[in-house]
């Protein structure tokens, strides 16, 4: 066994693959964790009360570990869903019916319901910890602003199915839309806004335009949904979290005093 | 020299952001047309619900004694689709139970007002010509409104 051992670890591959041997020292075990473009996304030591669930909760932990599955997931179904009128309800049918493991769209659902559930208990947490009060109030905000690109995410990716519930769900979200002040053709000022007779926010050009592309809930708003669900929140949502766990790094670690 | 490379900057960024959001919003619609030409008045009874356009349109046409009027297909709670029920004569929304006379009055469940009613009137061949771009609240008294009722005696 050691032979072989001692064979593989002198083979130029691995050489190649892993240039030094275990490091001796704390200050070579440290410097290999921050060295390393994988490991040093974790810190290097992490407290005794950060691993404590009577503390944490670990709900934000679980909140990050479930959007990596929802990436994963979300991923994988997008090999089979195509996000037109005519197909995307028979491919989410397929998905079921016709593709192995045809629970990946379920797993992909429940983790979305799980993640909103772990979301609440991670602001929740926070707030009886008090981890809001200076100087953390920034990270508060940004997860403030998390919580809505979550809750965006779900709004977004109810509407792919293309069912029944997904076009009436979507049609009163919207609709909610058209009533916002200035921006919403039926909301409060939008009729200050009109020069001559001629109406500057109308309903082909209010914000519920923009969000469906058109004026009702048709093919033009699934693929813009499908976007959205797929690429754009989450990239904004990834670049977000980038700073929401610097912040706690920055501050020393999960479960620190001030 | 700065300010002018700085001005030069913001006012590039602020041109690229106003572009992506013009991009946003598309000049074309690829929706089904607002306004359309439903057949000849002869085509239809009297006293009638014709429901032959509410799927592909979204309107029932009713024609009256007097003349013809054109229902909006949305519920008014809502948004879903109700069916004429011509046995009770009335529309019944399968959602939650509003319930609406043929005129369009609302008279039960949690409807709030009465169905709308689209603009209707005359085609150069003599065709009824249905605009939905054209709405009339009873609510508002816009049913007295012209358009809001094509008569026809014939």
């Amino acid at each position: 066994m050691d032979k072989i051992l001692a064979f593989i670890t002198g083979t130029q591959l691995w050489k190649s693959l892993f240039r030094h041997g275990y490091p001796d020292t704390p200050r070579n075990r440290t410097l290999a964790v921050l060295s390393n473009v994988v490991l040093h996304l974790h810190p290097v030591k992490v407290r005794r009360s950060g691993i404590r669930l009577s503390y944490t909760w670990c709900m934000g932990g679980l909140t990050f570990f479930l959007f990596l599955i929802e990436t994963i997931t979300g991923l994988l179904l997008m090999f089979y869903y195509r996000p037109t009128a005519e197909l995307a309800y028979q491919d989410i049918f397929a998905l079921r019916e016709h593709v192995p493991i045809g629970v990946m769209r379920e797993v992909h659902r429940w983790s979305a319901h799980l993640m909103v559930i772990t979301v609440w208990l991670h602001m929740y947490r926070v707030f009886l910890t008090g981890s809001y009060k200076p100087p953390r109030e920034f990270n508060w905000n940004v997860g403030v602003i998390l919580l809505v690109i979550t809750l965006l995410l779900s709004f977004t990716g109810y509407l792919l199915p293309w069912d029944q519930l997904a076009v009436w769900a979507i049609t009163v979200g919207t609709n909610m839309a058209r009533a916002t002040p200035f921006i919403g053709h039926e909301g409060p000022g939008a009729a200050l806004l009109s020069f001559g007779g001629l109406n500057f926010i109308h309903a082909g050009d209010d914000v519920r335009f923009g969000l469906l592309g058109g004026r009702f809930v048709g093919e033009a708003a699934l693929l813009r949904f499908y976007v959205l669900h797929c690429l754009g929140f989450p990239l904004v949502a990834a670049g977000l979290m980038a700073v929401h766990f610097w912040r706690v790094r920055k501050d020393g670690g999960i479960s620190g005093p001030l | 020299m700065l300010a002018a490379a700085w001005g030069a900057f913001t006012l590039a960024l602020a041109g690229a952001t106003g572009a992506t959001v013009r991009f946003l919003f598309p000049n074309v619609l690829y929706d089904p047309p607002q306004e359309f030409k439903a057949g000849f008045p002869s085509e239809f009874s009297v006293d009638a619900v014709d429901t032959r356009f509410k799927a592909s349109h979204g309107v029932w046409i009713i024609r009256e004694a007097r003349g013809f009027y054109v229902l909006s297909t949305v519920c008014t709670h809502l948004g879903c689709t109700p069916n004429w029920l011509s046995a009770d004569e009335k529309f019944k929304c399968p959602c939650h139970g509003s319930g609406f006379v043929k005129s369009g009055v609302n008279v039960e469940g949690p409807a709030p007002r009465p169905l709308e009613r689209y603009k209707v009137t005359f085609a150069e061949d003599g065709q009824l010509l249905i605009d939905k771009n054209t709405k009339f609240q009873e609510e508002k008294g816009q049913w007295t409104m012209d358009g809001a009722y094509l008569p026809f005696v014939g």
